[in-house]
């Protein structure tokens, strides 16, 4: 009988030279939908099953529910992807061809994911997200358009280097365990390091937090390592930003937090927290002002990305229980709103053939249910209750307001301009009078609807379980 | 008795540099022609050379000032003085105390200041270029020199050559990347500051080509015979620089009996040869540069040489 | 003689130094992959005397690797590109080399400042990680001031080279982790290689300066 996390594992090892050889595609995305629904199904036992822990792998009670949320939204994204492709392939934007090859890359994402989250070694989770990066990037380019070719190319060179200097700062970590941890694989275990964190050298600790702040924080896309997000998010399909924003992003302030942790463990270090809050501030008021003058639907949410991104550093820096909560809570509601919001947005590209906002109006008379969709994952996105993503705002501020008043003015000031956009695009988009094609959807709602319901049942009432989960975490995260 | 004999070897030093020094040119001249599959000048020939320039009229241009008349002298004198302070046989002689490696590079400084002015005292268009020319290598090797030298002396300690010696010849100095990075701007800068392919052409008077000669052109008879007198004393200093610093095992001590004194000569002496082999074939295995592109041979050592000053840090810190 | 073991390190990982400089000057395409391939054999030979000076056998895996890999598979791979997008011309650069080669000094200081704290933890560890920061750093000036792609995987490697460098310089660190990066970067690579391609199918060029007119901030 094999276990939970091997399961989690094996699946996708398996799925990707399994995907890479079938050539119809249909039965690629059965294949998909398979595998993913196979690592959900592990996912959820091992909530229930014992937690291992070894040195290469653990599962505590941080990891696993990412784990759950990867493993579930990865799947809803292979369902919806599975009906999308179709589409994409009758007007030509995908051949066959490369869709043997978009599977498998998804299924190599997956398992990157996966063995970037379980790991218990810094390595191998430099090593999760290294892949991880690098099939993403392959799937940006698929379009082989030039705008896809750039965006690609832009993600790939800002991505490589800051792996780089992320690996090197985890090599740094790694110097500095070896005092008080000892040579070998043990120094590079999550656990041992955060047991022995008052033990090691603030100064060398900090400058190895330098690194690995801007090596990850580039793929969370905090601003000013941002640069590559709008282009990714922009040019590639549909399911790759709903995947990008909604897990990968979180992967990547996982492994931040992480390390966060460590340095929190250690008080002569600096001071994390208040690096975090800054680089969050930041990006998420950037982020506001910049979502006015997009053209594209997809950058529009891009940017979006970018500032929940900035609102969840900036929780997690503030620490403290609640803050830390509302953090938690924020990355799981992004994660599923967002990646309803790019099913919506794909929808919506490919009724009308364009990302671009100015042809697009009218979509409440000629697609009701998708307007409606639209406009509920709008209203989620924008913060309003009863879904979830107002609680944790508004957990978040009044933390804030607690303790650094002129903090929570910012951060109130940034969600308000973001919502200013974000509800004129919506007017502009769901109402007015039709113009362009008006083709029938052809992919499935159903993903974007159960996570959207997901999320209103979130922000009406989190299931008491949840709640413990997330407040054992938040009392971890310090 | 003692200072007598000090003196004795001090001046041995003096003499010794500058009668070795044509014939360490001649040498050079006759393996570049054997390279070159021609016969070449016999080994003596510069020594004939110099005695036929001492014996002719000097000719002056009708508007050449006292800095003319003056300057091969000038010359001469500093480059004597320099090349007789760096220990070639033996370290500790008399006059060490003066032989420090930035006077030598001041030193070397004067003389080309004095050439240059020269150069562009009589106001012909030849003596112009070669001055600017000249100028623009001093500031793009200056700064590399200097570099070396503070490598050199971080090593050591100390900027005092003799002590330099005695240190990198006895010694524990071990395989350092530094030094050998410093040795390696320093050949580059050698070949820069002696005018020889491919910074400049020795033997030719092309105007596109010439910077040495170019400054040198006007000069006739005794004043000639100074000026190649004092350019070849330059190579031979070079050349006991790059063994004192980089080469220095065989240099006799202070205080050594007669038989160590005659060890150190012979040694100095393989090692110049040696050197002088080893300049003829760099010589004509490279074609000569275009000036534009002296920075960028001047400029890799200026590289090595910093980069030989940062390595020094990364073992000892700031 | 513990001194010599240290020199000989010295040595190897400055002569990769000095090679990342001369990445930076070159000016022709075929010399920058031979240049690189140098540095790789720099690295596999640094990497070995690594493996006999602190004893760790796994490391002459490492050092194999790095050879057979980088000094061997990755430089061959990449003359077959540039000879099947026959591009054999000079390459372009941003800023002219002496400003390059200035602001690459200032960066090898940069980290020889950077990783003096580690001194106070391991003295050792202190120098290798000052040559490998310097080497990732120069590698990334390499990336930043070059406009052709090719140029850019180069730099993009040699940053790669300098992480090797880093990772053996912290004794003990475990095979799996060294096996799994140096597969990564193989796909890296892969991947890199890919782009190149349809960078030049697409544009015509493989000057990434092409690339900026299809920004998307630029038409929205």
């Amino acid at each position: 009988m094999i276990s939970p996390v091997e399961a989690i594992l094996v699946v996708p090892a398996i799925a990707v030279p399994a995907l890479a050889l079938v050539s119809d595609y249909r039965l690629g995305a059965g294949i998909n939908m398979l595998a993913s629904a196979v690592s959900l199904v592990a996912a959820v036992f091992l909530l229930f099953a014992e937690h291992p822990r070894g040195d290469l792998i653990i599962v505590d009670d941080f990891n696993i529910f990412l784990i759950v949320l990867t493993s579930f939204v990865g799947f809803t994204t292979s369902v919806f992807s599975a009906s999308y492709i179709a589409h994409e392939i009758e007007i030509g934007r995908l051949t066959p061809a490369f869709l043997r090859f978009y599977h498998a890359m998804y299924q190599a994402l997956m398992g990157a994911m996966s063995v970037a989250l379980l790991a218990n070694n810094i390595g191998l989770m430099w090593v999760g997200v290294e892949v991880a990066t690098l099939s993403t990037v392959m799937m940006v380019g698929i379009y082989r358009t030039r705008e896809a070719i750039e965006a690609a190319w832009k993600y790939f060179i800002l991505g490589s280097v800051g792996i780089g200097l992320a690996f090197f700062g985890t090599i740094l970590v790694y110097v500095v365990a070896q005092e008080a941890v000892g040579e070998g694989l043990p120094g590079m275990t999550w656990d041992l390091l955060l047991k022995s964190a008052p033990a090691l050298d603030p100064k060398l600790l900090s400058l190895a937090f330098v690194f690995l702040l801007v090596g990850y924080g580039t793929k969370v896309g905090l601003a000013p390592f941002h640069a590559w997000l709008p282009d990714a998010h922009a040019e590639g399909p549909t399911p790759i930003s709903a995947v990008l924003s909604g897990l990968l992003l979180n992967v990547a302030l996982y492994a931040l937090l992480r390390f966060k942790m460590v340095l929190s463990a250690n008080v002569a270090a600096i001071d994390v927290g208040a690096i975090m809050v800054t680089l969050g501030m930041i990006s998420f008021v950037f982020a506001a002002f910049m979502l006015y003058r997009r053209r594209d639907i997809k950058r529009l949410f891009a940017y979006s990305s970018i500032e929940h991104m900035g609102i969840a550093a900036f929780a997690f820096g503030m620490g403290g229980p609640l803050a830390n909560f509302a953090g938690l809570l924020h990355m799981t509601m992004h994660s599923l709103i967002k990646s309803a919001i790019f099913f919506a947005v794909g929808h919506i590209a490919q009724v009308k053939g364009t990302q671009r906002i100015a042809a697009i109006s009218g979509i409440s008379t000629t697609h009701p249910a998708l307007a409606v969709l639209f406009a509920l994952a709008v209203i989620a996105i924008a913060g309003l209750p009863p879904f979830g993503m107002f609680t944790s705002e508004f957990m978040l501020i009044s933390s804030t307001f607690a303790r650094q008043p002129a903090l929570s003015v910012a951060l109130v000031v940034g969600l308000l301009v973001a919502f200013g956009a974000l509800v004129l695009r919506l007017q502009d988009i769901v109402f007015g009078d039709p113009t362009g094609k008006a083709d029938p959807a052809q992919a499935s709602y159903v993903p974007a609807f159960v996570h959207l319901a997901l999320v209103l049942a979130a922000g009406l009432w989190l299931p008491e379980p949840v709640v413990q989960w997330f407040r054992i975490v938040a009392a971890q995260l310090g | 008795m003692a200072l007598i004999a000090d003196l004795l070897l001090q001046a041995v030093q003096m003499m010794l540099v500058v009668a070795i020094a044509p014939a360490l040119l001649g040498v050079t001249r006759k393996i570049k022609a054997r390279l070159l599959r021609r016969v070449g000048p016999p080994v003596l020939q510069p020594y004939s050379d110099l005695w036929k320039l001492m014996h002719k009229e000097a000719v002056l241009a009708d508007n050449a000032s006292w800095v003319y008349r003056v300057a091969p002298y000038l010359i001469f004198a500093a480059t004597w003085v320099a090349a007789a302070l760096v220990p070639s046989y033996a370290t500790g002689l008399l006059f060490s105390w003066s032989a420090d490696l930035i006077a030598i590079v001041a030193l070397l400084g004067t003389a080309r200041f004095a050439l240059a002015l020269a150069g562009m005292d009589v106001g012909t268009a030849f003596g112009g270029i070669g001055a600017s020319r000249e100028m623009m290598i001093a500031s793009l090797a200056e700064p590399a020199m200097l570099l070396i030298v503070f490598t050199v002396a971080l090593v050591a300690g100390t900027t005092q050559l003799s002590a330099i010696a005695t240190l990198f010849a006895t010694g524990p100095v071990g395989l350092r990347v530094s030094l050998g990075l410093g040795l390696f701007a320093f050949l580059f800068v050698a070949i820069a500051e002696n005018a020889r392919i491919p910074i400049d052409n020795p033997a030719t008077h092309l105007e596109l080509t010439m910077v040495h000669e170019a400054m040198v052109l006007e000069y006739s008879g005794r004043h000639l015979a100074m000026i190649e007198a004092a350019a070849a004393l330059k190579l031979v200093l070079y050349f006991s620089l790059i063994i004192c610093l980089f080469f220095p095992p065989g240099i006799a001590a202070p205080g050594a009996g007669l038989p160590t004194y005659a060890l150190g000569i012979s040694v100095y002496l393989v090692k110049l040869l040696a050197l002088a082999v080893l300049l003829p074939i760099g010589e004509t295995s490279v074609a000569k540069m275009r000036v534009f592109r002296y920075p960028i041979f001047l400029g890799s050592a200026f590289v090595a040489a910093a980069l030989a000053v940062f390595l020094l840090f990364v073992s000892k810190g700031f | 003689m513990p001194s010599l073991m240290f020199d000989i390190a010295h040595l190897l990982a400055g002569s990769m130094l000095v090679l990342s400089f001369l990445l930076l000057y070159q000016d022709r395409i075929a010399a920058v992959i031979n240049v690189f391939a140098l540095q790789a054999i720099a690295l596999s030979l640094s990497v070995a005397w690594q493996a006999l000076v602190q004893d760790a056998p796994a490391l002459f895996v490492t050092s194999a690797l790095a050879l057979i890999v980088k000094g061997f598979v990755v430089p061959t791979a990449l003359r077959h590109i540039i000879r099947r997008l026959e591009i054999d011309r000079e390459i372009e650069q941003i800023i002219g080399s002496g400003p390059t080669i200035l602001t690459g000094l200032g960066l090898v200081a940069l980290s020889i400042l950077l990783m003096q704290p580690v001194g106070e933890v391991n003295v050792y560890a202190r120098e290798d990680l000052a040559f490998a920061l310097a080497v990732i750093l120069l590698g990334l000036l390499m990336m930043i001031t070059r406009r052709n792609a090719v140029t850019q995987v180069v730099g993009f490697m040699s940053l790669e080279n300098g992480l090797i460098l880093a990772a053996t310089g912290a004794k003990g660190m475990p095979l799996v982790v060294e096996v799994s990066v140096a597969f990564s970067i193989l796909i890296a690579f892969i991947v890199f290689g890919v782009f190149v391609f349809r960078m030049r199918e697409r544009f015509d060029t493989v000057d990434v300066s092409a690339l900026d007119r299809f920004r998307g901030e630029r038409t929205d």
